[in-house]
């Protein structure tokens, strides 16, 4: 049974996806602007493949619009890093750093999945994905390494994510894959980025729980999901 | 210091066997980023093959005052164009 595992990928990137499209007209640089709008668009679409696979194995009728805007938030099943708010743009670069470090890595392992769909999804998204990370981590070393404040920035953003990167290696028999056996592969890729951005690994290893198995999702979760579904909610009936 | 990225101009091959084309310009940090930013503002809808980008402080450009000395004594040579041979048939396109 695949369908809560393909709708923790699809809530990921969905969640995610409307997070960073936030930042769309208010980037610090034109350039920047489009670049997080086109990683919003790519992570909504592969939320598209993912909710959409979900919704048809499921087999009730629904569609991934249906999963995307007709839940509420202790339905979502998002890891709790996604729906972080994103304050300035070091904390939402370190945020999209972080994410994309752990979704190359469940991506290149699901890219070999058993099940066709599902690797199929996971070898499109694989090519989008790579640039994310390339994009992010090229970011958080230029920031790290940058000016005095720049470099305080990503520290604090660092720290004050790190609690929530735990639970990305948290996994349960809902998982597409194990999740756990993952985190060598990041831990590595972290020390080789983190190192060039003159940034320090936090200590503590506390990890926030809850959101991939909806036990209890931040308080911002359900904001973002105010504005995301309030049109859909209003006039259900409308199309583009 | 310069609060501004430096400017660079980009330069896109459509498809292959075509030359790099200039499509505009564009800021950023350094020339990794400046590839970056080309793949995101000039090549979302599939434009390209290959991106060039160039410091465009490093461009010597012609002066728009030189035109006349540069450009208008060309005016009155048609006889640099080909057009005075006849081309045998055999040649194909020219």
């Amino acid at each position: 049974m695949s369908v809560p595992g393909l709708i923790r990928m699809g809530d990921n990137t969905l969640v995610l996806g409307q997070r960073v499209s936030e930042w769309c007209g208010h980037a610090p640089a034109l350039e920047e602007d489009i670049a997080l709008a086109n990683t919003a668009l790519d992570l909504i679409g592969q939320t598209q493949l993912w909710l959409g696979l979900a919704a048809e194995r499921e087999g009730k009728g629904r569609t991934a619009d249906t999963l995307a805007y007709h839940r509420d938030a202790w339905d979502f099943r998002n890891l709790l890093l996604v729906e972080q708010p994103n304050q300035d743009f070091g904390v939402t670069m370190m945020r999209q750093f972080l994410f994309d470090s752990w979704h190359l890595e469940a991506l290149t392992t699901l890219a070999e999945h058993d099940d066709t769909e599902i690797s199929a999804i996971a070898q499109k998204s694989v090519k989008e994905v790579t640039y994310h990370r390339e994009r992010s981590s090229d970011t958080v070393i230029a920031l790290g390494e940058g000016t005095e404040e720049s470099h305080a920035r990503m520290q604090a953003a660092l720290d004050r994510l790190w609690p929530y990167v735990g639970e990305m290696f948290s996994t349960d028999g809902d998982d597409l894959t194990d999740m756990a056996a993952l985190r060598p592969a990041f831990d590595t890729y972290l020390e080789t980025v983190l190192t060039e951005a003159t940034l320090v690994r936090p200590h503590s290893d506390f990890a926030h729980m809850g959101g991939k198995t909806g036990a209890r999702h931040t308080e911002h979760l359900g904001h973002m999901l105010a504005t995301m579904q309030v049109l859909p909610r209003s006039y259900p009936d409308a199309t583009w | 210091m310069k609060q501004e990225w430096p400017l660079w101009e980009v330069f896109i091959r459509g498809q292959h066997g075509l030359s790099h084309r200039h499509v505009g310009s564009l800021h950023a940090t350094d020339a990794t980023h400046a590839i970056q930013n080309a793949r995101d503002v000039y090549t979302r809808r599939k434009e390209g093959v290959s991106i060039w980008v160039v410091p465009a402080a490093d461009i010597t450009a012609s002066s728009p005052d030189d035109k006349g000395s540069l450009y208008d004594p060309a005016d009155d040579k048609v006889y640099r164009h080909p057009t005075f041979f006849d081309i045998p048939d055999d040649v194909g396109a020219m």
